[in-house]
């Protein structure tokens, strides 16, 4: 079973085969690196751009206006801050032209906590991108995801960012979760795809799988795990330890639905509509500092829509709003959403009675 | 400041311009600067909110727009403007009309449907990329489009990229970004990067901002070629955007280029929007230049003034009438995949 880095390599060699892949580049992405994380390497069209994310951006951009297809990476979503204006730039391309040019880019960063990244890699972007009207915003929870909507990002013809969340970069799918192709054995697509370290890293070719197409949409979410009785709302990495509070809390007989958001931008309202009328609970959960948050956005909108559908008080879960995420794990746990945090939300939404 | 031809480029300098070709540059500056006057005036009488433009530009933007290589998509120019383009895109051949739609940001302005300020070009058909407020951006992006000139029919193109800006922006991170990624050792990219140096942002005196000598300085380690030229005069401009632009398209690499221009009539409406007397006016100083030469009489150039005049005088009445563009529109154009109205609505 591929990881989710594996499968986004994967997805960017069928993007530059067969989806018109132009550009793979930003810092360290070309050889001999290939990725911070490896999630270039053996990719044919990756290349080394100067460290200047804000020429990152304006290159894409301009990429994607000539025709090209560009995927570019901002190291950690940490150092996007300074090219704000630019990725307004591109999400306004399309309107502020009235139609007449398009940006058809993909903006790849790695997000989130759950590394020992402390103040400056632990970053979310969540709610910077969901404020960029234009922009379709992904991000993943697991490898097979990964892989399909980065080919869904690819082809499509608005900038689209992709959201990497750093603590599920080497975690292997779960049963189903494989990327279409992919060899069964791990050890077998390791040595088939992943550079190994050291050496003379110039000569080394991956051999890639047969891999085929898949485009997840961008805008539907899944339901990773059906319940009855508390819905939960979320993406990327607290998609894991949502269904980690899930199990804990099914001991106690609270029977957890899970949504994974998949898109945050635009996102399956229907789906979420659909699980409260349900449940008549909802918790939003998202590692992202709580004030101005994405989740506010989805519970103001649930208050709105579905007051009268709850039974409980809908809550947000979400990172404390301290200027970084502290090194020390006690730190970090206190800083960002913890198994122990939802399912104490889970049992406080459960047992409310109106 | 003084601004000249660098020796070098004096040496090599290319033929004198032909009559016709002087003519015909002296015409589009008028058409420019009858245009930009109109705008004023449009705005002064409540026919639109803001104006910025670039009248004390015709004597580069125009001989800038007569040597694009015109067309779509990488094999030919692209141009990344700044909100002082309307000579170089009237010399490309638009429609001095559809500058006026912009002013008064009808729902038929073509280049942004009401949705920006007036000279904010946007003309896919001829690769104008966007012009758009935040000063600089363009010079980031402008290393993007290069790289896909440098591309075209398999790396025998002659298209470039072109990108422009004033002084005071250059002190932006974006303008050493476009330095920097237009001038990588084996990478270079056919740009040329032009900065119209009026010697002022918005009221701050360039004195007192700048460590270097000439900006065009700041290309020179970086390898590139470099130039600073007199921009009030059209024959100096047009020799020296013909030979920049030669190199930029043979040599398929960066070319910067610094142009001493005149804020004819201050920043923008913001600060009044009134003919500043003291500076250069590049269009009177070539006008009698060609009167002395006999190329043209004072009654013809009078005439042809008065003509363009005329013209959109009579075009501004029509297109105070045309309508506006409806509230509902906001929604068109979110994004390239869900057209019009069927674009997902507010939050989802
Ligand atoms: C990033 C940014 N900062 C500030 C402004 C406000 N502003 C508009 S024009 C201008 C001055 C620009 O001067 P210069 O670059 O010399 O160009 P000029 O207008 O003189 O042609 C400023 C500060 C802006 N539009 N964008």
């Amino acid at each position: 079973m591929a990881t989710m880095v594996q499968a986004i390599r994967m997805a960017l060699h069928v993007g530059e085969e067969r989806h018109g892949v132009t550009d793979v580049f930003g810092e360290d992405i070309g050889p001999p690196l290939g990725g911070a994380f490896t999630q270039t390497q053996g990719i044919k069209t990756s290349w080394n751009s100067p460290l200047d994310e804000r020429g990152i951006v304006g290159m894409a951009i301009g990429l994607a206006l000539a025709g090209q297809r560009p995927v570019a990476e901002i190291q950690f979503c940490d150092y996007a801050f300074n090219t704000i204006d630019l990725l307004k730039l591109a999400g306004a391309m399309h309107w502020s032209s009235a139609g007449d040019w398009k940006c058809p880019m993909v903006l790849m960063t790695p997000v989130g906590a759950g590394i020992r990244g402390s103040i400056y890699h632990s970053h979310s972007f969540d709610a910077q991108a969901t404020r960029l009207a234009g922009w379709k915003i992904v991000c993943p929870s697991n490898p097979r995801d990964a892989y399909g909507l980065m080919l869904s990002a690819i082809v499509d013809p608005n900038p689209v960012m992709y959201l990497m969340p750093k603590a599920l970069l080497r975690v292997k799918g779960r049963p189903g979760e494989e990327v279409p192709g992919e060899p069964g054995d791990d050890k077998a697509l390791s040595k088939m795809i992943d550079q190994p370290p050291g050496g003379d890293r110039s000569k080394w070719r991956p051999e890639w799988p047969k891999l085929e197409d898949l485009f997840i949409p961008i805008g539907k979410a899944s339901i990773v795990r059906p319940g009855k009785h508390v819905t939960i709302v979320t993406y990327g990495r607290d998609v894991l330890m949502a269904l980690g509070a899930a199990e804990e809390a099914a001991k106690d007989g609270t029977d957890v639905e899970v949504i994974d958001l998949r898109s945050l931008h635009p996102y399956d309202w229907d789906a979420i509509k659909t699980s409260v009328k349900k449940t008549n609970r909802v918790i939003f959960v998202n590692e992202d500092t709580e004030i101005t948050n994405f989740g506010e956005h989805l519970l103001r909108r649930t208050v709105e829509e579905l007051f009268y559908e709850l039974h409980a008080p809908p809550k947000l879960v979400a990172g404390k709003h301290v200027p970084g995420i502290g090194l020390a794990d006690s730190l970090e746990h206190a800083s960002v959403p913890q198994k122990a945090t939802i399912l104490a939300a889970i049992r406080e939404t459960a047992a409310h009675v109106p | 400041m003084t601004a000249t031809l660098t020796p070098e480029k004096k040496n090599g300098s290319h033929k004198e311009l032909s009559p016709e070709l002087l003519l015909q540059m002296h015409d589009t500056m008028v058409k420019a600067r009858v245009l930009e006057e109109r705008l004023i005036t449009m705005y002064k009488q409540g026919d639109g909110y803001f104006w910025i433009g670039g009248p004390g530009e015709e004597a580069f933007g125009v001989p800038l727009g007569m040597l694009v290589q015109k067309g779509h998509g990488p094999e030919y120019d692209y141009l990344h403007l700044h909100y002082r383009g309307s000579p170089t895109i009237m010399a490309m051949g638009a429609d001095p009309v559809d500058s006026l739609r912009q002013m008064k940001n009808t729902a038929s302005d073509p280049y942004s449907r009401g949705r920006n300020f007036c000279c904010h070009y946007s003309i896919e058909k001829w690769n104008v990329v966007p012009v758009s407020s935040p000063i600089e951006v363009q010079y980031s992006m402008a290393p993007g489009t290069a790289l896909a000139n440098k591309r075209a029919l398999g790396g025998k193109g002659t298209g470039i990229t072109i990108v422009t800006g004033g002084d005071a922006g250059t002190a932006e991170g974006d303008f050493a970004t476009c330095l920097i990624w237009s001038s990588r050792k084996g990478h270079e990219l056919p740009v040329l990067i032009i900065v119209t140096n009026n010697l002022y942002g918005i009221s701050t005196p360039y004195e007192g901002q700048h460590g270097e000598t000439k900006i065009s300085d700041r290309g020179k380690p970086f390898g590139m070629q470099t130039l600073t030229v007199d921009g009030n005069d059209p024959e100096v401009s047009y020799q020296a955007l013909a030979a920049a632009m030669d190199y930029v398209r043979t040599e398929r690499k960066p070319f910067l280029l610094e142009v001493m221009v005149s804020r004819l009539y201050g920043h923008s409406s913001a600060s009044g929007a009134n003919f500043v007397a003291n500076e250069t006016d590049c269009l009177a100083k070539f006008e009698q230049k060609l009167i002395d030469r006999k190329l043209i009489t004072r009654e013809r150039a009078d005439t042809i003034r008065a003509t363009y005049n005329q013209e959109l005088l009579d075009a501004s009445k029509k297109v105070r009438e045309e309508p506006q563009p409806k509230p509902e529109s906001i929604w068109d154009h979110v994004f390239a995949d869900t057209a019009g109205n069927g674009a997902p609505k507010g939050s989802s």
